[in-house]
């Protein structure tokens, strides 16, 4: 697993709360993750702060499991 | 007219988490005071406050984890933290974790707090300046609002009655029951958790009290002497923190169920000075008006109120609040036993109407009066007996708690024993 892989998803068990195996490429945060909508855009808070990135609403709408995350701030990177 | 009755107690005060905790340190007459530990509080002109203890639960002390799971708990300000943690102990305390679909549809909650989120509002604005608003967490707003310990509550336990909150400063937590009681009443509800939640030490918090010139500030070297009312050296009240709600429901209700029953809610009065935006009027008025009120509907004379748990937060208007009590006691004054805990739990605000009614409901159920310490010099000579460091062993049938809050807002509630 690739770095930025490693830090999204310990930011998805901190802020979820939620066991790392549960982590997958295909979880979704909401469906899968017991996310609710206010929690995804905390979720993509954190993303932009730890990597230093913005992540545009309509991209952010479109980040909907652990895999799209990971691919979106590696595109960004 | 339908009747409404105690059945739960939640606490958590400076004195520490639970109701029994804090009761009876309460009646060992201890200090909840201290220098402030949760900031830096050098700046500020006041360096001690009444905090809750944290710990690991143990000796009384508070866990959150006990009570809010942490990934939740980073979603809410402190004063919601206390709000569940005390609505939970006051519903098992009931046994009302788990009524029916029906019986949910029955129960509410009113649930208040004077100032809400200061610290995370506070927190908020920082982070604004130094970082931009996209920084702003979308939890901050439904984590600081005051009527979210109704949400968060009615949420965890599903009651989907009458959903709630009360704003009237240190007045809330006793608005707030009185107010309960009578949507009981009215039929609106058969249960209700009712009562009152704060968390403001904080920098910004004990800033805006210095600068209105009511807290104590002389007592840095002796935090546990500094809540002293009716004495002549008080100097400002303390600050505390903490929550306090009790389960309100209808008499039949309760009785049917095979509840235990503390008290009764008798009696309810409200009133406002309209004189002055943090004094109160001098002739203490507006106080007098709010007593007179509740034993109006109560049906009785002042001469049967055997316990007053006092306002009386260690600032100059003690003394208001005792001639408006010696003025509606007349020759009865010294018969009455009136106490302020606030000298032990220091001020909670808009929590704390609702721990001192808990505190009156406690003083009938185990006929005690809690002891006004720190009391070494009065202020002035009274009939009325103010339990100077010493809790009073007597009869109490019927005990009365008071609050005021800034914008002369006035609340007292009687409570009745039930035989």
């Amino acid at each position: 697993m690739s770095d930025i892989a490693d830090r999204v998803k310990k930011i998805v068990v901190e802020h979820l709360g939620v066991e790392e195996d549960k982590v997958s490429d295909s979880a979704s945060f909401i469906d899968d993750l017991g996310a609710d909508s206010l929690d995804t855009v905390e979720l993509v808070m954190a993303f932009e702060e730890e990597f230093g990135i913005e992540i545009p609403d309509d991209a952010a709408e479109n980040i909907q499991t652990f895999g799209d995350a990971v691919k979106f701030i590696e595109d960004a990177q | 007219m339908r009747r409404v009755v105690v059945t739960g107690l939640g606490l958590v005060t400076p004195l520490g988490c639970g109701v029994e905790t804090t009761w009876s340190r309460i009646l060992e007459g201890r200090s909840g005071a201290g220098t402030i530990t949760r900031f830096d509080a050098s700046r500020l002109a006041t360096t001690y406050a009444c905090e809750v203890p944290l710990g690991d639960g143990s000796d009384g002390t508070f866990n959150a984890d006990d009570f809010v799971e942490p990934k939740e708990r980073r979603k809410i300000d402190e004063f919601i933290v206390y709000g569940l943690a005390a609505a939970t102990q006051a519903v098992e305390d009931a046994g009302w974790a788990d009524p029916s679909e029906e019986e949910k549809l029955r129960t509410g909650v009113m649930i208040g707090s004077g100032i809400g989120g200061l610290n995370s509002i506070a927190e908020t604005a920082y982070l604004i300046r130094d970082k931009g608003p996209r920084r702003v967490s979308p939890f901050f707003i439904p984590g600081s609002l005051i009527n979210l310990i109704s949400g968060q509550v009615s949420i965890r336990y599903g009651f989907k009655g009458p959903n709630h909150a009360v704003v009237t400063a240190c007045s809330t937590g006793a608005h707030a029951i009185g107010d309960a009681a009578r949507l009981i009443r009215d039929d609106d509800a058969d249960v209700m958790l009712a009562g009152g939640a704060e968390a403001a030490i904080s920098e910004i918090g004990i800033a805006g009290f210095n600068a209105c010139k009511a807290l104590s500030t002389k007592r840095g070297n002796a935090p546990e002497t500094a809540s002293r009312p009716y004495d002549t050296d008080r100097d400002g009240f303390v600050m505390g923190e903490g929550a306090g709600i009790v389960v309100l429901e209808e008499y039949e209700h309760a009785k049917a169920r095979g509840a235990t029953i503390y008290a009764e809610v008798i009696g309810y009065g409200l009133s406002g000075d309209a004189y002055h935006i943090t004094a109160p009027s001098e002739d203490g008025d507006g106080a007098e008006r709010s007593m007179r009120a509740a034993l109006g509907k109560a049906g009785l004379e002042p001469a049967a109120i055997d316990y007053i748990n006092a306002h009386g937060t260690s600032t100059m208007a003690d003394v208001i609040e005792l001639a408006a009590v010696e003025r509606m006691m007349g020759e009865a004054a010294g018969q009455v036993t009136m106490s302020s805990t606030k000298s032990m739990t220091g001020h909670l605000l808009g929590a704390a109407g609702a721990i001192e009614a808990i505190f009156s409901i406690l003083a009938i159920r185990d006929q005690v009066a809690p002891p006004t310490i720190n009391l070494d010099d009065p202020a002035v000579e009274t009939a009325i007996d103010l339990a100077p460091n010493a809790r009073r062993e007597r009869r109490i049938d019927i005990a009365l708690s008071n609050s005021f809050g800034f914008g002369g807002t006035n609340a007292s509630l009687l409570f009745g024993k039930v035989a």
